[in-house]
């Protein structure tokens, strides 16, 4: 009795919550004639959409830099790369791999200046993080204008410059990820094999990278700044590593995202993309001090799996929608829950 | 202090003004408006967003940061308007029954918002942020699905065909400027809203009287130091409470003054930007995260709005797209409030450095500091450097 208590204290309140209500919506859903099998293939391939963009929560969230705000660098970082790549006409694997090798470039280079700022507002990164992140999606939006793109595809047709507000990657690399060794189940049921495998591998890459010796000093400062000084960690500079990784995770996570999603999104699109990461990963179980990857695998599947699961089930129940409006307060009301919990030291 | 150490700090002190300045001057010729036209949109804006900007002040005074929570004000506010539209009272009647109805909403609202800070002190920032959005779902909620079916409107004309939830747009005709026009003085060919400025100046005088009564001194000293008030037995918590509810109110207030102006209510995003202007206005006015006047409060409405009169039109002359200018006004308005954030976080961690240095005994000491100091690595302006 005693155990379940502590599991449901640890676990908290909105997470169990969560938990029931999405598998409510599963039993339910035959009753309101919503297909399962199709039910699960999105939840399925919406997990392994986004579930790179949570996972570049993990190392800032572990070097202390508390939830990335400023995640939207990163994704910019991959509009440009993503971009790139169809400018230069790269299709299929070479044009994935191409836009994750051209958005590098830019990942470092923001992800350094940003961890430049960080470091220098200590305690303060959150909501300084958040306007940076706006303010540079502005800026952005002036560069997507003016940037000298000629791809037919991508620009305005009348005006034969500026980017489209979407651009369609089909005939690029749509769903390059998701196609590759997909089973498919009967005429509604698709496994994304591909997809979800270049989504563990990097999940892996990050379970190794935090149990390496970098891995174990930046958590150590996210845990105890002071004592990883005296025991002589350079504070900063694990940081910056943390924050580049980021930035870094950011950008293939977007790239990923567009696959699967088929279009790119420039102008005002990167700004809505980050509170779901944030979010996400608090429903996973993370605090703003702690993070692993069963908070990612949790949290983007219970997250992801509402967004999917409330449209169709409740709008077949109540003949209205209002998805939009769930979503709004868990993903916010789950951030909230998290900034005023009280932080326990970790055991 | 020698001299570079001065204007560094000086600069610090007024980057973000002095910013604004170049950035505005600069624009106004190549925008082509003439002044006369940018003074008239000015002082109608100083009328629209002042009162709400002043909203922002008590808790700056409590040491509770920009209070980005003042967008649950916002809504009551609107909440109230919806009500007064519904039940079809006119003229400024129908903003007082707005305001009446507001009222108790925003207490409401502040005194949760409250509650919620107290539990995230130190981050209260990004938790009153977070706190704006998830009441917008609420908000979103009531509107959409509760009014004109839990709760009966009577003026179908503004429910959503399916006969449910309040339109996209309301049209504020039957109150529009109904404040701004009770008393209008034309002088050397500019139009003035006389009232509503006497209620933004009623408001300042409150804020002025307010400081130095014992709950104003309170606050104030909650916003030195929150250890130090505990134990001179001011209850803090409470004090905090009451900051914040107060700011509510005034937001609410202030969001009828402006829709009032502006004729017609976005019902679901007309708030979304409340708190971002007053906020990018309160910090271009020369403001701070602890700090703030009236005076920060009139010069920021005045600078950020001219630019924001200007900087389409100068987009459109000197880029030939006004969508250069309109997404410009963003960035600077986004970016003018990370830049006041970084400075004044930079400012507070070298405010701290020397502190340690003095105590330490200038020059002697600046090779502890640095070795103290959090990985210094030779950020600008460190302590050591005297």
């Amino acid at each position: 009795m005693r155990n379940l208590k502590t599991f449901i204290e640890d676990f908290g309140w909105p997470r169990i919550i969560i938990f029931l209500f999405l598998i409510l919506l599963f039993i339910m859903a035959p009753f309101v004639r919503v297909r399962l099998d199709a039910s699960i293939s999105d939840v399925l391939n919406r997990f392994g959409q986004n579930a790179i963009m949570v996972l570049a929560m993990v190392p800032m969230i572990q070097s202390g830099c508390g939830l990335n705000f400023g995640l939207a660098l990163g994704i910019v970082a991959g509009l440009l790369g993503a971009t790139l790549s169809l400018q230069l006409q790269l299709h299929g694997i070479l044009g994935f791999l191409g836009a994750i090798a051209l958005a590098s470039p830019f990942s470092l280079v923001f992800g350094w200046f940003y961890a430049k700022l960080l470091n220098k507002v200590k305690g303060e990164e959150m909501t300084i993080a958040m306007y940076v992140g706006f303010s540079f999606i502005m800026f952005m939006c002036i560069m997507w204008l003016i940037l000298p793109y000629n791809n037919p595809t991508m620009v305005w047709g009348y005006a034969g410059k500026g980017l489209r507000t979407t651009i369609t990657v089909e005939g690029y690399w749509l769903k390059i990820l998701n196609n590759f060794l997909a089973i498919k189940i009967g005429q509604f049921f698709v496994f994304p094999t591909g997809l979800l495998l270049f989504v563990g591998l990097f999940a892996f890459l990050m379970w190794l990278f935090l149990r390496s010796k970098t891995g174990t000093a930046m958590t150590a400062v996210g845990s105890n700044p002071d004592f990883a000084r005296a025991s002589g960690v350079n504070v900063d500079k694990m940081r910056t590593i943390s924050i580049i990784m980021s930035t870094f995770l950011g950008a293939v996570g977007i790239i990923v995202y567009e696959q699967s999603f088929g279009f790119i999104q420039l102008y005002t699109a990167p700004s809505p993309m980050v509170f779901p990461a944030v979010a996400a990963i608090l429903i996973g179980g993370a605090s703003i001090n702690k993070a692993s990857m069963v908070n990612v695998l949790v949290g983007t599947i219970l997250f992801q799996g509402l967004l999917t699961m409330t449209p169709s089930v409740i709008n077949s129940l109540l003949q209205t929608d209002m998805s939009e409006v769930i979503r709004i307060i868990v993903s916010n009301g789950m951030i909230l829950y998290a900034l005023t919990r009280k932080i326990k030291v970790s055991k | 202090m020698s001299a570079q150490k001065k204007f560094v700090k000086f600069f610090s002190q007024y980057a973000v003004v002095i910013i604004f300045v170049v950035i505005t001057v600069a624009a106004i010729p190549p925008s082509g408006l003439s002044v006369k036209y940018i003074l008239q949109e000015i002082i109608t804006r100083l009328g629209r967003n002042s009162f709400l900007v002043l909203a922002l002040l008590l808790p700056i005074y409590a040491g509770m940061g920009l209070n980005f929570g003042m967008t649950l004000g916002a809504m009551a506010g609107q909440i109230g308007l919806i009500f007064a539209v519904n039940f079809g009272i006119s003229n400024w009647h129908g903003l007082l029954f707005a305001l009446l109805v507001g009222l108790p909403i925003s207490v409401f609202l502040g005194w949760i918002c409250g509650l919620v800070m107290n539990r995230a002190k130190g981050r209260e920032m990004v938790t009153g942020y977070i706190l704006a959005f998830f009441i917008n779902g609420i908000y979103q909620f009531f509107v959409m699905y509760m009014l004109g079916s839990v709760i009966p409107m009577g003026n179908r004309a503004i429910v959503l065909s399916r006969g449910y939830g309040i339109r996209n747009t309301l049209n504020l005709e039957s109150v529009r400027q109904s404040l701004d026009n009770i008393l209008v003085l034309h002088v050397l060919g500019f139009t003035v809203p006389v009232v509503t400025f006497i209620i933004i100046a009623l408001l300042c005088i409150f804020i002025v009287w307010f400081k130095k009564t014992k709950l104003g001194q309170d606050m104030r000293a909650v916003g030195q130091d929150m250890v130090v008030a505990e134990a001179a037995g001011i209850p803090v918590e409470k004090t905090r409470i009451v900051a914040i509810i107060i700011s509510t109110v005034l937001a609410c207030a202030g969001q009828i003054i402006f829709l009032q102006n502006m004729g017609n209510l976005a019902t679901y995003n007309a708030h979304d930007q409340t708190g971002f202007f007053a906020v990018a206005a309160i910090l271009v006015g020369g403001a701070s995260v602890t700090h703030a006047s009236i005076a920060n409060v009139f010069i920021g409405v005045m600078l950020l709005h001219s630019m924001f009169v200007v900087s389409p039109l100068a987009g459109q002359k000197l880029f030939g797209s006004a969508m250069i200018g309109e997404y410009f006004r963003q960035f600077i308005g986004y970016g003018v409030i990370a830049l006041s954030l970084v400075l004044y976080a930079w400012r507070t961690r070298k405010a701290a450095a020397d502190a340690r240095l003095s105590l330490r005994g200038g020059a002697n000491g600046s090779t502890k500091v640095r070795a103290v100091k959090n990985g210094a690595n030779g950020a600008p302006g460190n302590g050591g450097q005297a």
